[in-house]
């Protein structure tokens, strides 16, 4: 009796130790995996437009999509979508659910604790857009322009320190109400997101938002977990070949009606 | 239950609060004036009005009275410049409150208007009066006094529904408070001050809004 109580519990001790060190074994080297199993698992959102929501057809879509593909077709495996939220993307990593994320990922301190980071791969940022025949190359130039911003954002408190004193600065609500000002004519410039620009653009308005200045930038990364330098340089050598040769262009220019910046 | 008020952000923001109640009172002003001239002469058309007039009077009063106001700024100040009418924010809001005010303040004219016995007109009439004359001396200024209490109350409710241009980025006390609570994140006490701001006003307002019709309308001693 004894006995067997004795091997029953060597035998979880054994299995729990089993299923400890299985995720090491796994991380060893997740392109040695990937390339095994035939298929990378990419985390990418599912209600983030334009970066990834589910279209008309139930299928996933968005510029992080498209980046998922590329990057499995250029490894030669499949794209295994992985559908996650903002707030789970990481654990999905940590947890191996994932082998990469790729999820309009900001780069900052904290995460660079329990992450690693790829070179970026699409441009976030806030900046000031106005129609083509608006000349601004910088704050200064806002001077004596009516701007529109969304009251007590991000944008909003970067302009507030920029402007000069005599550019006419709205506040509107929220970001419905800037672009409304900006697509009537209310205002010439409109101070905000480069996502919300190209949802603008989305829209083919008259008065086309063009950037003339950024202010202040976070463009987005593919997030992998620590250790796995193997895969990290892969993907950065995929990146750079897909910004050379305009493949990355045509993605950014699909989802956010823009090119790559060069520094971005 | 327990919350420590701060106020320190009244020193760095007041400028901003007093700026606010100045947009307001001149957007109430505006709006009073011309909103109740644009009224008096609405219910002129409709009582004695050419009938073509008053079927052009009839829809936009009932336009106004059965649609949100801020819809109707919203219209004015992003729908107009769709068809070339731009207005700046100040210029939407007085239009708004003045069209907003003309068609309520015209009902409530009317309803004056109407609780006018049919005899005076022919007393008018009678005495040699114009047309004109009868309207404004015999049955207008008599109207006014009897509804001068709702008119009243009316320019108050327009008054506090100025609240809402803060939405077109017209910078009144609302705005003033919304803008202060985004910045500071003392959303009480902003709150908190600029309903006691509003609250003043409309007390003042209603004072001075009597105050004035014992002024226009002194008890006559013929009634």
């Amino acid at each position: 009796m004894i006995r067997r109580q004795f091997l029953a519990m060597a035998g979880i001790a054994a299995m729990a130790i089993g299923t400890m060190a299985a995720p090491h074994a796994a991380r060893a080297d997740a392109l040695a995996d990937i390339t095994a199993r035939g298929s990378i698992r990419v985390a990418v959102p599912q209600d983030a437009p334009p970066f990834g929501t589910v279209g008309p057809d139930m299928e996933l879509q968005g510029l992080d999509i498209d980046m998922a593909k590329l990057i499995a077709e250029k490894l030669g495996v499949k794209a295994e979508l992985v559908p996650v939220t903002l707030p789970n993307r990481i654990p999905y990593l940590q947890t191996n659910k994932a082998d990469i994320v790729i999820s309009s990922l900001g780069k900052n301190p904290d995460r660079e604790k329990v992450i690693d980071f790829t070179s970026p791969y699409a441009p976030f940022f806030n900046g000031a857009f106005a129609p083509a025949d608006i000349k601004i190359a910088s704050a200064a130039d806002l001077s004596g322009k009516t701007v529109a911003v969304a009251r007590g954002a991000i944008e909003d408190l970067a302009l507030t320190k920029i402007a000069p004193p005599d550019a006419i600065i709205k506040r509107f609500e929220d970001n419905n109400g800037t672009i409304s000002a900006f697509l009537s004519g209310q205002v010439q410039v409109i101070v905000t997101g480069n996502v919300i620009a190209a949802a603008i653009l989305e829209k083919n308005p008259p008065n086309r938002p063009e950037l003339k200045f950024l202010m202040n930038k976070s463009p987005c990364y593919i997030g992998l977990n620590k250790g796995e330098d193997a895969l990290k340089g892969k993907i950065n050598e995929i990146i750079a070949a897909g910004r050379a040769d305009g493949s990355m262009n045509k993605i950014t220019q699909k989802w956010l009606h823009q090119d790559i910046p060069a520094d971005l | 239950m327990r919350y420590h008020f701060d106020f320190a952000w009244l020193g760095e923001y007041y400028p901003m609060l007093i700026k606010g109640v100045g947009i307001t009172l001149e957007l109430t002003a505006v709006g009073a004036v011309f909103g109740i001239a644009l009224a008096i002469a609405c219910a002129w058309a409709r009582a004695l009005g050419p009938r073509w007039l008053r079927l052009l009077i009839v829809p936009y009063v009932e336009l106004i009275r059965n649609t949100p106001f801020i819809v109707q700024l919203f219209f004015i100040f992003f729908g107009l410049p769709g068809i070339g009418i731009k207005l700046g924010e100040m210029p939407a809001a007085n239009l708004a409150m003045v069209i907003n005010l003309g068609a309520y303040g015209c009902e409530i004219i009317r309803a004056g208007i109407q609780a006018t016995p049919r005899g005076q007109f022919e007393a008018g009439a009678s005495l040699a009066m114009t047309p004109f004359q009868t309207f404004w001396h015999v049955i207008l200024v008599p109207s006014l006094q009897r509804i001068w209490p709702a008119l009243s109350s009316q320019i108050i409710i327009v008054m506090l529904g100025s609240a809402v241009v803060s939405q077109i980025a017209a910078e009144d006390l609302t705005f003033a408070a919304n803008f202060i609570q985004s910045r500071s994140f003392r959303a009480f006490e902003a709150y908190f001050v600029s309903t006691t701001i509003y609250l003043l006003l409309a007390i003042i307002l209603r004072q001075l809004l009597s105050g004035l019709g014992r002024v226009l309308f002194p008890r006559r001693s013929v009634r």
